[in-house]
């Protein structure tokens, strides 16, 4: 287009010119108009957060500096005093958990207890537990529900809590394009909060239902955050990122046993260290007939299923 | 580059100075037009405002803006990025006829595929990204700076062959119109070997894609060898349907007759390709249903429903109803004398292809979940927003690399060249 054919106006600039100037202002106003919502989220992500390096590449000074900061952001946010520790793995221990279905009676205290012990988010009813009431006479869980709504036990179903299986193979750890997520020493597969991108890779490789993904900020009323927290387990999750079952890391990695474990009326849950012969969990393996969900999937969890009769 | 091709200017500027003026050049292009041309910007505009209001939101706010769950946790934002990641390697299609076999026609307007094939990389990396639960932490990704799980997980091959071919692109792009804008005849050693790469690196988008989803044994409905062929298949039918399109509409606004012998090799590709898709998709079915059990579930999800849930049926029946017309179109002897008959086979195509690939790959992946729930999901409005923003985007992009490439041709000192863009070659239906 031949602009020099067009009137200029008396600073030499033609209407054409002056019209895509103020095209090209409105236009941008407008794009900072609409990507305001941002320079809001932004105000909420403190530079040093930003910044943080992946969990195993901090020193523990960084790491200390980083809980304090965890701690004093949740007092902030939720106005709750709280611990937040860094606990490791202990040498010799490798855990594992096995079910008794024989006398699971669906009563979901386990779930229950999972969602106050890990801080899940309160409307959504999270819980890293589910489970699913299941027809006698099939382990197909095509037949399965998990929204069940009456009382427990019915005589014709049976019961199967389904959670991590903590997988000696991961494929959730395999897929992460940025290892937010990894397999500890004492086998539980942990996720770093504050590496995670929230992809939902990972949720959408693993063949358990295991991962749960922050849709939103957790909303949970300062009287009931359980105050013991973890850096890799337990603490209030940030939006958009990966959670899911640690096996209670900041209980069992103390000698304690998982919340899911003490909230359950049955005693059908067994917890303990594959690596010590004398262990419960390693009785249940050598007396009963244990499987595994899935086990045509070659990977090797570590949470069994056994029956009593 | 090497500076011993002909070279019709008379003082030769060095590079530092010549290449700002390129690029001075460009801006001016992609400002200057008539009034279709500004309509058609302000409108894809406003969209991309739209788009990119309703992404800040979600970003704010969270992802439960959206209708995806922890059942199905990908949705609307990763099938289109599977479906862009085809387009752009269906660009392709004009490249292998043009350079593989020597069609000096195709060779004229293969820019037309290439630079589809950078607004397609652009606007698939921008649906992952709008996908991020946290996007801030994007350069946990950058290699070196964050930690790259390279070999292991397939989505850092996809960073790297998506980043790859877009380079490519925008190298042989870059630089065939550079020369062109110096009057300069471009030196075969700087982009021949980058074309014959992008060729390879073509089929490795939609590939490692395809693989993205083929290797996860929870899924059984992605995990199936078929996968990343039936991808190719089916993007070597949206890529040329694109580009017949766009030829028309190149044609009209610049008025010039060019084009027919590509356009009736890319319809001879598509009649090809579009079989193959749906040769693959009854072997599919075929064993799905056949085969029948646990496994085939999702199939039976996708096409007829189960216990009532059947939000994707509607869907997959119109893919299936599309794909089937615009191949019956295509194989008709009438196809080259009937404009109408070969635009309407192409719309059908894309738009059968787009949902194929994701209302119809992406959610019956998580339905039933992998613990047999079924879980329904539709979009949300916000998810519709940012889908439309990023197309309008990428339009936007589409719209001035091509009138940027135009103006190039037009005004080069080398003039244009025989055949080039002006070639009124035979009619269609000879």
């Amino acid at each position: 287009m031949d602009t020099a054919t067009e009137p200029l106006d008396s600073n030499g600039l033609s209407r054409r010119t002056a019209l895509k100037g103020v095209g090209a202002m409105l236009g941008a106003a407008a794009f900072a108009r609409a990507i305001a919502p941002l320079t809001e989220w932004a105000r909420d992500i403190p530079v040093d957060d930003f910044l943080q390096k992946h969990y195993k590449e901090l020193t523990p000074i960084d790491l200390e500096i980083i809980l304090n900061r965890l701690q004093k952001d949740t007092k902030d946010q939720y106005g709750a005093d709280v611990t937040i520790k860094d606990y490791k793995a202990q040498e010799g221990v490798k855990f594992g958990y096995a079910l008794n279905l024989s006398v699971c009676n669906g009563c979901r205290k386990c779930a229950e207890a999972c969602h106050i012990e890990n801080n899940h988010d309160r409307p959504s009813h999270q819980s890293y537990i589910r489970v699913f009431e299941m027809s006698k006479g099939s382990m197909d869980m095509e037949k399965g529900n998990a929204h069940y709504d009456h009382p427990v036990p019915q005589p014709d179903k049976f019961y199967m809590p389904v959670q991590c299986q903590q997988c000696e193979h991961p494929p959730c750890v395999d897929v992460c394009p940025v290892e937010a997520t990894w397999k500890e020493p004492d086998g539980i597969v942990v996720v770093d909060y504050n590496w995670c991108i929230g992809c939902r890779y990972c949720e959408a490789a693993c063949p358990y239902h295991a991962r749960r993904f922050n849709w939103t900020k957790p909303v949970i009323p300062a009287v009931e955050i359980n105050p013991n927290q973890s850096y890799l387990s337990n603490r209030i999750r940030p939006q958009g990122v990966m959670e899911k079952c640690h096996f209670c890391l900041h209980r069992t990695r103390n000698g304690r046993l998982p919340a899911c474990l003490e909230a359950c009326p049955t005693g059908a849950r067994v917890f303990g260290n594959l690596l010590d012969p004398n262990s419960e969990v390693r009785q249940v393996l050598a007396h009963k007939r244990v499987f595994v969900l899935k086990e045509e999937l070659g990977l090797k969890p570590q949470f069994f299923y056994f029956f009593d009769v | 580059m090497n500076l011993s091709t002909a070279d019709t200017t008379s003082t030769p500027l060095p590079h530092w100075r010549n290449y700002p003026r390129f690029l001075w050049n460009a801006l001016l292009d992609s400002v200057e037009g008539n009034w279709v041309f500004y309509v058609w910007m302000t409108l894809l505009t406003a969209i991309f405002l739209v788009g990119a209001n309703a992404w800040a939101v979600q970003v704010r706010d969270g992802m439960h803006l959206t209708n995806m769950s922890d059942h199905v946790s990908w949705a609307l934002y990763i099938a289109n990025f599977t479906f862009l990641v085809g387009l752009a390697a269906g660009g392709v299609m004009m490249v292998i006829p043009a350079y593989l076999y020597h069609d000096e026609e195709m060779h004229d307007i293969v820019i037309i595929g290439e630079l589809l094939a950078i607004a397609a990389i652009i606007m698939a990396l921008m649906f992952v990204v709008c996908d991020l639960g946290r996007p801030d932490r994007f350069w946990h990704l950058i290699p070196g700076l964050g930690r790259f799980n390279f070999p292991v997980s397939m989505l850092t091959w996809d960073v790297i062959v998506l980043n790859g071919y877009l380079l490519i692109n925008l190298h042989i792009c870059g630089y065939l119109l550079y020369s062109r804008f110096l009057g300069r005849k471009p030196n075969r050693r700087w982009y021949v070997p980058f074309v014959f790469l992008s060729i390879i690196w073509a089929i490795s988008i939609h590939t490692v894609t395809a693989f993205l989803y083929c290797g996860l044994g929870s899924r059984p409905f992605w995990n199936t060898a078929l996968l990343a062929p039936r991808f190719l298949a089916s993007a070597f039918v949206s890529g040329p349907a694109f580009i017949i399109i766009a030829i028309q509409v190149i044609r009209q606004s610049i008025g010039r007759t060019f084009g027919n012998g590509p356009i009736r090799t890319l319809v001879n590709i598509m009649r090809v390709t579009i079989l193959i898709n749906l040769l693959m998709v009854v072997s599919e079915v075929f064993v799905e249903f056949y085969t029948g059990g646990t496994h085939t579930s999702a199939a039976h999800y996708l096409y007829f429903g189960i216990d009532g849930h059947n939000a994707l049926v509607p869907w997959i029946w119109s893919s299936v109803a599309m794909t089937v017309t615009a191949a019956i179109l295509l194989l008709h002897p009438r196809v080259f004398s009937r404009s109408w008959m070969m635009n309407l086979a192409c719309v059908l195509a894309f738009i059968g292809i787009w949902i194929e690939k994701g209302m119809g790959m992406v959610i019956p992946g998580f339905v039933p979940s992998v613990l047999h729930e079924v879980v329904e999901y539709t979009p949300s409005l916000l998810e519709w927003k940012i889908m439309a923003g990023i197309w309008a985007l990428g339009l936007m992009i589409y719209t001035l690399a091509i009138k940027i490439a135009i103006n190039v041709f037009r005004r080069s000192p080398l003039g244009v060249q025989s055949g080039e863009i002006q070639s009124a070659s035979q009619p269609l239906a000879s």
